[in-house]
């Protein structure tokens, strides 16, 4: 009976799921996994009291309310107006657009520390922008307001990028439908276009808040590092392994690992939640 | 021939007309179409362009030969080698590693597999001083191999290898995250196709997978190539600070920029912000060639919610 018909042909079987998956998880494991590991493993050696003692020393708990808070401020303008930028960019055509549009993505492509020292010489009270704020009362350089501006610059791509494509997919014709029935521009923003970009807005801000609060390179320059004041938590680490404080700085990052994993399921979970309300494009 | 397809009838739908609403708002319209774009201009002329402006008067504040001094210092050319060097490892390596994670991911199916995606993120949530730590939490001189490489007279930390690590640290995501979604578009027919004609598992991967996710890779190449020369947080903790030895260009800004040296600290700066303008330029030409690679991020997070559904 063998051969007597051909049989249908089974696409063959692609090779190389050993060796890739292998060599995934080997180098996964040894880049990430288990240096991360080996930090929370380190912070044992601490015991509970020592480990409590030093993450809520005031001038530790004020740099992570620095990092953390600093990094929800930059990450809600950045919302804010990355919205409108977004919007801007997809709904409206005006001359420079492909190139603001590439422009976007600067804080990606820029050297933190370059973009670090550039904010600095630009909001001290003698430089560009410094100068104007001045008058009005307002100084950013070496000040807490200093690290939110950094912040900014660092996350703005994150919304922007987030939001583009889902803008661009946005069925134009339901906010027409809209518009007929009698709602208001703000109506049909609020009702119509709000809702569906729900998901990605969240995701945009999930992604800055966490690229910030890690963020070290461009805040440095431009905080003035004051203890209590303007030191943000990673600065405060260095600090410490400058002081050869290793224990000290090593409860610190597992205190920003461990709100910062947290913060991101949370925020998962949330998006999850506003992806089945809301529905997909 | 020509019998409609049942199934293909149910599923194709004519694209629809886009409305021209947006782009030719009526007249109660322009006012808010005009405000809108001045806040958008005005927001990233203070926060994108005059830092980048900013970046070039401060450099050439003092003449093109101060300049000119400031990049051409012995110290300065040897921070511009090592970060070469250190891109020239760290960016193959992980060009690898994101090459073979996408195919485990795209071609086969396997438990776990949206955990592992997850993790291949990772790096992302990682403060870059944190990432520093862990290197020196594992080889400095109290840490966990520590005595094991005194004894050997190896050096990892405070030298060469160590920032080489806290760069692949920081840049491992990035070649990963932009090939999954584009061999996951691409699915698994063509190199089927190439196998089923006798072609070796290696000879289908060179010959037919390569040249499909090129525009992809090199899109990844560039993002990572950018991070790695760029980083500076990582690198920072490792490195030791030593003159000419283990200052990345990063690092020497800092030095510079600390000592008041203003237009050489700019100068250095000058450089990586050339190096930024080149990225975004390669950037928006590989967008342009191959449109999709823009959604990439997008794509990726909703198939990681299907694998999750």
């Amino acid at each position: 009976m063998a051969g007597a018909a051909a049989p249908i042909r089974r696409p063959p079987l692609i090779p190389g799921f050993g060796l890739t998956l292998g060599y995934t998880m080997l180098y996964l494991s040894l880049v990430v996994l288990i240096p991360l590991s080996a930090t929370f493993i380190r912070s044992l050696d601490l015991g509970v009291g020592h480990f409590w003692t030093v993450v809520t020393a005031p001038r530790v708990v004020a740099s992570l309310r620095l990092s953390f808070g600093a990094a929800w401020l930059a990450a809600c303008v950045n919302a804010l107006f990355g919205l409108v930028i977004a919007w801007v960019l997809v709904r409206y055509s005006f001359p420079g657009r492909r190139l603001i549009d590439a422009m976007v993505d600067l804080p990606f492509a820029l050297p933190t520390a370059v973009a670090g020292i550039a904010l600095t010489a630009l909001y001290t009270p003698n430089g560009w922008l410094g100068r104007l704020l001045l008058p009005l009362g307002i100084r950013v350089a070496f000040k807490p307001l200093g690290v939110v501006v950094a912040l900014i610059f660092i996350g703005l791509p994150f919304v922007v990028r987030t939001l583009q494509p889902v803008l661009e997919e946005l069925d134009q014709d339901v906010e027409q439908a809209a518009a007929t029935l009698g709602a208001s521009e703000w109506q049909t923003f609020t009702r119509v276009i709000l809702p569906a970009l729900w998901p990605a807005l969240l995701t945009g801000f999930a992604l800055a808040f966490a690229r910030a609060v890690g963020e070290y390179g461009s805040v440095i320059f431009i905080a003035g590092n004051m203890p209590m004041r303007s030191e943000i938590a990673p600065l405060l680490i260095i600090t410490k392994l400058e002081q050869y404080d290793y224990a000290g700085a090593t409860a610190i990052a597992v205190v920003m690992l461990v709100l910062s994993f947290a913060l991101m399921l949370g925020i998962n979970a949330l998006q999850g939640w506003a992806f089945r309300r809301h529905g997909a494009r | 021939m020509d019998a409609p397809v049942p199934g293909l009838a149910a599923s194709y739908e004519e694209p629809k007309a886009r409305s021209l609403s947006g782009r030719n708002p009526p007249r109660e319209f322009r006012w808010g179409r005009l405000l809108l774009i001045t806040l958008a201009l005005v927001f990233l002329t203070a926060f994108l362009l005059l830092p980048l402006l900013v970046v070039f008067t401060q450099a050439l504040a003092k003449g093109v030969s101060a300049y000119l001094a400031a990049i051409v210092d012995p110290m300065a050319l040897a921070s511009i080698k090592l970060t070469l060097l250190v891109a020239a490892i760290a960016v193959p390596m992980n060009v690898v590693f994101g090459v073979a994670a996408a195919w485990a991911i795209s071609k086969f199916e396997f438990r776990g597999k949206s955990a592992l995606i997850t993790l291949i993120d990772l790096p992302f949530a990682v403060s870059p001083v944190i990432a520093g730590l862990t290197y020196l939490l594992l080889f400095g001189a109290r840490g966990w191999f520590g005595p094991f490489l005194q004894a050997h007279d190896i050096r990892i930390v405070f030298a060469v290898p160590g920032i080489v690590l806290a760069t692949i640290f920081v840049t491992f995501p990035f070649v990963a995250r932009e090939l999954i979604p584009v061999m996951q578009a691409l699915g698994k027919d063509d190199e089927e196709t190439a196998l089923s004609l006798g072609a070796s598992g290696w000879q289908t991967f060179w010959h037919v997978t390569l040249p499909n996710i090129r525009w992809g890779l090199m899109y990844g190449v560039l993002l990572c190539n950018a991070r790695a020369m760029g980083e500076f947080g990582a690198v920072s903790v490792v490195s030791g600070h030593i003159r000419g030895l283990t200052n990345t260009m990063p690092l020497h800004v800092e030095i510079l920029y600390n000592e008041y040296n203003y237009v050489a600290a700019f100068a250095v700066a000058s450089l990586l912000a050339l190096l930024a303008l080149v990225t975004l330029a390669g950037k928006s030409i590989l967008e342009w060639r191959q449109p999709e690679l823009r959604d990439g991020a997008r794509r990726w997070r909703d198939n990681n919610r299907k694998g999750k559904a």
